[in-house]
């Protein structure tokens, strides 16, 4: 078990190194969140409600993911380091699993720069959003990492990542902007701590079959 | 050299029992549609339109059967590791696409005719399956820009897995979007149906069923013959 942290704690430490030294994503996400925000305020006519503006920063969060999972193994396959991360003697699941920790610190990363941005933008933020945003990042990572080496093996990468994550990310989207406007929000938290379970369980218990040749 | 290819795909279905399955898909169905048309009583509130039920729930039931029978083959795939489950899963999700499609179309034609709306939100169990079929069309994208071999075999069957997961997933979170995001209007009946229209039902079901599992195997045996030729011409070539 200490050898399977040992693992997942290099590969994930091995993601964030490397973007620190390459800042290729990061940056790129920050500047695609604010830049929709802004958009947003010129799609919204004067007058929208709230409400409206809140499920408008729910499409920005899942797009602004869909950005960095397209990158996720781009390192990688440029320099062929999935066979070595294949070859190399962890369990398979780790790789998931410190790649699935790398993407949630990016998503978290471009959330400390976008949830402000909003606030200062459109409105004030509640703490279930602020929660249902932290639930969500979970759930959207660990899809998110299995589905992007699904798509790192077929011809259209970028193109069939967004098709394979969105139908996927429906609920996310239901739970995290019924957490943010209900007036009893514990139901769609609760909804989405069942969802990360969920699907955090079958990514790390499939994800060997995806990346093997 | 030919039998080792066909069997990589898998041994044909008996021939012996296919007409079997094709004649009471026939039977059944017929059967059930007379019961429903002519011997079932007629529905208090929706009258005659009411009469959909018998084609649009058979329906839907059928592809949570097909998208069912799919995912345990792709289960079955992954865990052995015989590749003639990849045809199987793939066809059983081909059937289950075709048969979500009627039923995002039926069940729009009785929302009109009940509602005056060609699409209701408010309607779960059909913004379910429309979530659902965009989730197996990109199925289809994902084997289609794959290069064939134990990838994308692999990968199409995890893939079919998490689609199984999806579906209570996704009825979850329609119910409790309907509940607080949208207003409930229409409420279904629940299982309170009188027993003609049960039995009507069910026989309708049972033929409807049938009918896939009569699909499936001319599928099957199609596909089968059509991956086994591919592999002959590229040994020729």
């Amino acid at each position: 078990m200490n050898a399977y942290a040992g693992d997942v704690a290099a590969l994930a430490r091995k993601d964030l190194l490397l973007e620190v030294r390459s800042r290729d994503t990061l940056p790129a996400m920050l500047l695609f969140v604010v830049s929709a925000l802004t958009i947003f305020h010129f799609a919204l006519p004067s007058g929208s409600s709230e409400r409206a503006e809140t499920g408008l920063l729910w499409i920005a969060i899942v797009f602004t993911a869909l950005l960095g999972l397209t990158r996720a193994f781009a390192a990688e396959r440029e320099g062929g380091v999935l066979d070595g991360l294949v070859l190399a003697p962890c369990d398979r699941s780790a790789i998931w699993l410190g790649k699935t920790i790398g993407l949630t610190v990016f998503l978290v990363l471009a959330e400390l720069v976008a949830l402000p941005a909003f606030a200062l933008f459109f409105h004030p933020l509640s703490w279930d959003l602020v929660a249902a945003v932290a639930l969500a990042d979970i759930g959207i990572a660990s899809i998110g990492t299995l589905l992007a080496a699904i798509a790192a093996a077929s011809r259209a990468r970028e193109l069939l990542l967004p098709l394979l994550f969105l139908p996927l990310a429906i609920p996310v989207v239901i739970g995290g902007v019924g957490a943010s406007i209900a007036s009893d929000p514990g139901s769609f938290l609760a909804f989405l701590i069942l969802y990360d379970g969920v699907f955090a369980i079958l990514s790390w218990a499939s994800f060997e079959y995806v990346i093997t040749e | 050299m030919s039998t080792s290819l066909l069997s990589r795909h898998g041994r044909g279905p008996s021939v012996r029992f296919g007409p079997l399955f094709a004649a009471a898909a026939l039977a059944l169905l017929v059967g059930g549609f007379a019961l429903a048309f002519y011997w079932a009583p007629e529905d208090a509130d929706q009258g005659f339109s009411q009469k959909i039920f018998y084609l649009h729930v058979p329906i839907a039931l059928t592809a949570y059967a097909c998208f069912g029978w799919g995912a345990w083959k792709a289960l079955r795939l992954l865990w052995t590791g015989e590749r003639r489950y990849d045809l199987e899963s793939y066809t059983a999700i081909h059937m289950g696409l075709i048969f979500g499609l009627l039923t995002l179309v039926t069940g729009s034609i009785w929302a009109k005719i009940s509602w005056g709306q060609w699409w209701t939100w408010g309607e779960r169990q059909l913004v379910l399956f429309l979530i659902l079929f965009l989730f197996y069309s990109s199925y289809f994208m994902l084997r289609y820009s794959t290069d064939p071999g134990p990838r994308r075999e692999r990968n199409s069957a995890v893939y079919a897995l998490f689609g199984v997961v999806l579906i209570p997933v996704s009825f979850l979170a329609v119910r409790i979007a309907g509940t607080i995001l949208h207003p409930t209007i229409f409420t279904h009946e629940g299982a309170d149906l009188p027993w003609q229209m049960l039995v009507a039902f069910l026989v309708c079901l049972a033929g409807m069923l049938s009918l896939a599992a009569t699909l499936y195997r001319v599928e099957l045996t199609g596909k089968r013959i059509d991956a086994s030729l591919r592999e002959l011409r590229e040994l020729l070539a």
